[in-house]
């Protein structure tokens, strides 16, 4: 039952984040700057969420695996690979690794 | 275009952008309910998680922590730091937006941004960008994390630990699988990406940061690297 709150103060706490700029920057002309910033914020937030977050996707200990699959998964996305057979070729490097090692 | 097209010919298309990020969803959103299920949480509470909160990352560290036995503070406030990255997002998504998209559309919208819906919605060639397209790409989405987190809750006792190790890569692959071609057409891409992942490895590896919360690093490398590119991609246009 207490979980339940724990759970609607996250929900709170991921949802504002979303919601405020939404909301509020409907109409506001940015300059120049600000707009080259932004377009350039998801490069960064990828490149940041990827590295070195993905070395321990495959848990602690399995980091070959997690280096496995990511490699699989660039070059695979290098040759324009849909983005479907690049996730499940991140899976089956890792996967494989997993199940020699 | 996407004015030339109908809200529900619009909503395909989101509909059909969605794919990807589903076969994305569905294997993580299955680790998660495996995960949450072999720690103890009830189903119910990771089935509302989904529902309600509907961020991978944030989800996977709420329950690590739990385990950990972390005040509720503590869970609450990592989850603010790991989601303030959206407010980034979020603010670029209300930018591109059509007017035709009021207030209660974007509340309703906003609910929807994930790391994967930001990004294939701002990877987009169009200027503007429909409602109809973005409720269609967030209803597939919503919908593929929370039927994977079922999944993964139902199955959790006779899955494999060796699949289940393997598909914490999941969400990486999606990533992987986003940035690497813009990085190929579009060479900002590489160099504020490859700026964020130095700052964020020398967050998490230097003794004075490294033992602090993970959301920070992603925060301070995104906003970080964005500056600095954002001061040569404007010399650029100008030159």
């Amino acid at each position: 039952m207490n979980l339940v709150y724990l759970v609607i103060a996250m929900a709170l706490v991921t949802y504002i984040p979303r919601m405020l700029p939404m909301v509020l920057l409907q109409n506001v002309k940015l300059p120049a700057y600000v707009k080259a910033f932004m377009k350039l914020i998801p490069y960064a937030a990828l490149g940041a969420l990827i590295f070195p977050g993905a070395l321990t996707s495959a848990g602690a200990d399995h980091m070959g695996a997690a280096v496995m699959g990511c490699s699989l998964a660039i070059l695979l996305a290098w040759f324009g690979t849909n983005l479907i057979l690049v996730v499940a070729g991140g899976i089956a490097g890792s996967f494989i690794i997993n199940l020699f090692f | 275009m996407s004015d030339s097209l109908s809200n529900k010919e619009n909503f395909m298309r989101g509909v059909k952008a969605a794919m990807p990020i589903a076969v994305g969803y569905i294997p993580i959103a299955i680790a998660f309910g495996l995960l949450a299920k072999s720690v103890g949480v009830p189903s119910y509470v990771s089935a509302l998680m989904s529902f309600l909160i509907y961020a991978g990352a944030s989800q996977f560290i709420g329950v690590n922590l739990l385990v950990l036995g972390a005040s509720w503070w503590e869970i609450i406030i990592t989850t603010f730091i790991l989601n303030l990255r959206h407010f980034l997002m979020t603010a670029t998504i209300a930018q591109k937006l059509e007017a035709k998209a009021t207030t209660k559309w974007r509340f309703l919208l906003a609910f929807g941004i994930t790391d994967e819906t930001f990004s294939v919605t701002s990877f987009q060639n169009e200027t503007t960008l429909s409602r109809y397209y973005s409720f269609g790409l967030n209803t597939v989405a919503f919908a593929s994390w929370n039927f994977g987190t079922w999944i993964g809750l139902f199955f959790a006792d006779g899955f494999p630990d060796l699949l289940k190790s393997s598909m914490g890569i999941a969400l990486y692959a999606m990533f992987i699988g986003l940035l690497v071609p813009q990085i190929k057409k579009y060479r900002p891409a590489l160099i504020v990406s490859s700026l964020a992942v130095i700052i964020n490895c020398l967050y998490s590896w230097l003794p004075v940061t490294g033992n602090l919360s993970s959301g920070w690093g992603i925060i301070l490398a995104t906003v970080v690297s964005a500056a600095i590119g954002a001061k040569f991609c404007a010399l650029e246009e100008t030159e």
